[in-house]
């Protein structure tokens, strides 16, 4: 579905509307109270867009020190080029153990890559165990919001989901306290008992192969801690050259992403250590479309993405449709340049139309994503790359180019323009005007007036 | 060698060409001044995440941990104060557990985190992660000002937890939660080392 369609079917959701528009208002001001604390804040984001930039030009020699370090602490590292390889790797992780159920940690790569329904299929049951995912998970629904993927649902929709799977004949209420006892209940009894668990990484160090997750609820620390086989799914562009670089982004997330100085648990793992957390540890390392977006010069600074959602928070766009309409796990304007990148435009080339280029998400990226340029060039390559020739901007263009070429054609077609103002534009336009207005072409051009002005006395040279 | 490591290295190449390799990464983050650590910034901050913090000396520490602690409260192997030491006890047995004592790596007052590294202050991280209340110990020394402060004096290699207040979820129309799957009460018992009695 295009986005315009998808749009139009999500903004007749009332419900929808409503908790995404107070969601985004209400982390916008919190967001706002907690960069403002911090003097240095414009300096962290240059650091922050320096580090992830000088990451991704090095990326070959990062993921080949990141590989040595993980093996060196005794993980086990593997690569896949695409999704299917990486879901085929855990589940053979898993039947290698004879596991068929597992337990996972938020995680954005592994929704992109379909993780859980390839492991279905393969007779691996998956638990999400962050809140919102099972929220998601049990009323086989879709996220709506990076952060908090759940936030389109309301109380009584979530009370009635849980009494309907987790917690069958109880009476939970409406008090979000109980219900959040009810997910807690339900899922102690598998961070117990799982054997296996499924994160993906916040970050990836290269110089000591330490891995980060950045969590709130605990779910994360159980799952990276209790079973015994731990396998995380990561990104390739997610990795940073140095131990260093964390104390850039442990400021920069937090603050960007839930608005908290700092997240309630931030986990940090260097393969496996004797006697505390997994005795088995498998990183894969995740290509999926990334090296083709570093192809692209402009279009590659996406791959910074830290995955903080404050570009959905802040953008006039999102606000009003909410994340569905993006019909993709990266919703708002990050989605809008990386979804058709990832899929090399397969997917989402509706997209980078999807914003006005207000440019507030730009402002508050921590890293600095020119996102309105990115749009602006990604527009082009759809229209260049994606669009038959005979798309109306393509023809448009060529229109423009033709009569640009001539100071003859030029004129006339300045006369056209005259000409053709009002109804007639209007209804060739329809689609176009419907939402903006042409602008007045003015009664005489400069042109006209220039070769039709009195010649002025020619003065004396001084001498 | 794996043919899909081969491959992405060599697609990864030949998207990114021959490019310059960059200079130092700015790092004027950091200021020229040096803070201090403020103990009360620490503590306060630690109250504003719904954790409680508590000031007390070497002397006083013994009864304000009595007084903070269950009736079954767990602590690390050979730890210094008397409980139920964790000779890598099941997860049942950690779920049964009133509170878990520690001590910690080091906590940073800006941000009021603490941070666990399995030392033998710490425990291993189960120990801190099944019970349901947390007390921790940090003396004044182990407070550092800042988030880089931190990073710079943290081992790697050791599996290290950072903690700012107790576990907590917004999910349901953005109502905060404390307490979801980690310990839901957290207790910071600040050590004053400096002062008397």
């Amino acid at each position: 579905m295009s986005f315009p369609a998808a749009a139009r079917r999500s903004l007749a959701d009332s419900q929808m509307r409503h908790n995404v528009g107070h969601a985004v208002e209400v982390i916008r001001a919190k967001r706002e109270r907690a960069v403002a604390e911090l003097s240095d804040w414009e300096a962290l984001r240059t650091a922050g867009a320096d580090v992830k930039a000088r990451a991704l030009v090095t990326l070959p020699e990062q993921l080949e020190r990141l590989e040595a370090e993980v093996a060196r602490a005794g993980g086990t590292v593997h690569w896949a080029r695409d999704g299917a390889e990486a879901n085929a790797i855990v589940a053979r992780i898993a039947s290698g153990h004879g596991i068929d159920e597992v337990i996972k940690v938020k995680s954005l790569t592994t929704d992109e890559i379909g993780l859980n329904e390839a492991l279905a299929a393969r007779g691996v049951a998956v638990t999400e165990t962050d809140l919102a995912e099972l929220i998601v998970q049990l009323g086989g629904d879709r996220q709506s919001h990076i952060l908090v993927p759940a936030i389109h649902r309301n109380r009584m929709e979530i009370r009635a989901l849980f009494e309907r799977t987790i917690a069958p004949g109880e009476a939970l209420g409406d008090d979000p306290r109980a219900l959040a006892e009810a997910a807690r209940t339900y899922l102690r009894a598998k961070f117990l008992s799982v054997p296996m668990a499924v994160s993906g990484a916040n970050f990836a160090i290269a110089e000591t192969g330490t891995i980060a997750v950045v969590e709130s609820e605990g779910n994360g620390r159980m799952c990276l801690t209790l079973p015994r086989v731990l396998v995380t799914v990561m990104g390739i562009e997610k990795v940073l050259p140095e131990w260093r670089d964390l104390e850039v982004f442990m400021q920069l997330l937090p603050r960007s992403s839930t608005a908290e100085r700092m997240s309630p648990y931030t986990s940090l793992w260097t393969g496996l250590y004797p006697g505390d957390g997994p005795e088995e540890f498998h990183l894969i390392l995740l290509d999926g479309g990334r090296s083709q977006v570093l192809a692209d010069e402009v279009g590659r600074q996406a791959l910074r993405c830290i995955r903080c959602s404050a570009c959905l928070n802040v953008c006039p766009v999102y606000e009003r449709v909410g994340g569905q309409a993006y019909e993709s796990i990266y919703p708002g304007p990050i989605g809008a340049i990386l979804t058709p990148q990832l899929s090399g435009f397969h997917d989402g080339t509706t997209l980078p139309w999807a914003s006005s280029l207000c440019g507030a998400c730009y402002e508050v990226c921590p890293v600095k994503i020119d996102i309105p340029t990115v749009l602006v060039h990604l527009r082009g390559r759809v229209v260049r790359e994606v669009k038959s020739p005979a798309a109306p901007e393509a023809m448009a263009m060529r229109g423009v180019a033709y009569a640009l070429r001539s100071r003859r054609r030029f004129e006339a077609a300045q006369r056209l323009a005259r000409l053709g103002r009002g109804p007639l534009a209007n209804a060739a336009l329809h689609r176009w005007t419907a939402m903006r207005d042409l602008p007045e072409p003015p009664g005489q051009t400069f042109r006209e007036w220039w070769s039709e002005r009195p010649i002025p006395p020619t003065h004396p040279r001084q001498q | 060698m794996s043919t899909a490591r081969a491959d992405i290295l060599a697609a990864i190449r030949a998207a990114i060409g021959p490019v310059p390799v960059p200079g130092e990464v700015d790092r004027s983050y950091r200021g020229p001044w040096a803070h201090a650590p403020d103990v009360d910034l620490f503590c306060d901050r630690v109250q504003e995440y719904a954790a409680r913090a508590h000031r007390t000396t070497r002397s006083g520490l013994d009864a304000k941990l009595h007084e903070l602690c269950g009736e079954r409260t767990g602590v690390p192997a050979g730890f210094p104060f008397p409980g139920i030491e964790d000779e890598l006890l099941d997860v049942q047995t950690l779920s049964s557990l009133d509170t878990v004592l520690t001590g910690c790596a080091l906590a940073i007052a800006e941000t009021g985190t603490i941070v666990l590294d399995g030392g033998e202050r710490c425990g291993r991280r189960a120990l801190t992660l099944v019970p349901d209340h947390h007390v921790c110990i940090v003396t004044t020394s182990e407070i550092v000002a800042s988030v880089p402060d931190a990073i710079a004096s943290l081992d790697p290699r050791r599996p290290l937890t950072f903690i700012s207040g107790p576990s907590a979820t917004s999910d349901i129309e953005l109502t905060r939660v404390e307490g979801v799957h980690g310990p839901r009460r957290l207790d910071v018992v600040v050590v004053d080392e400096r002062a008397g009695g």
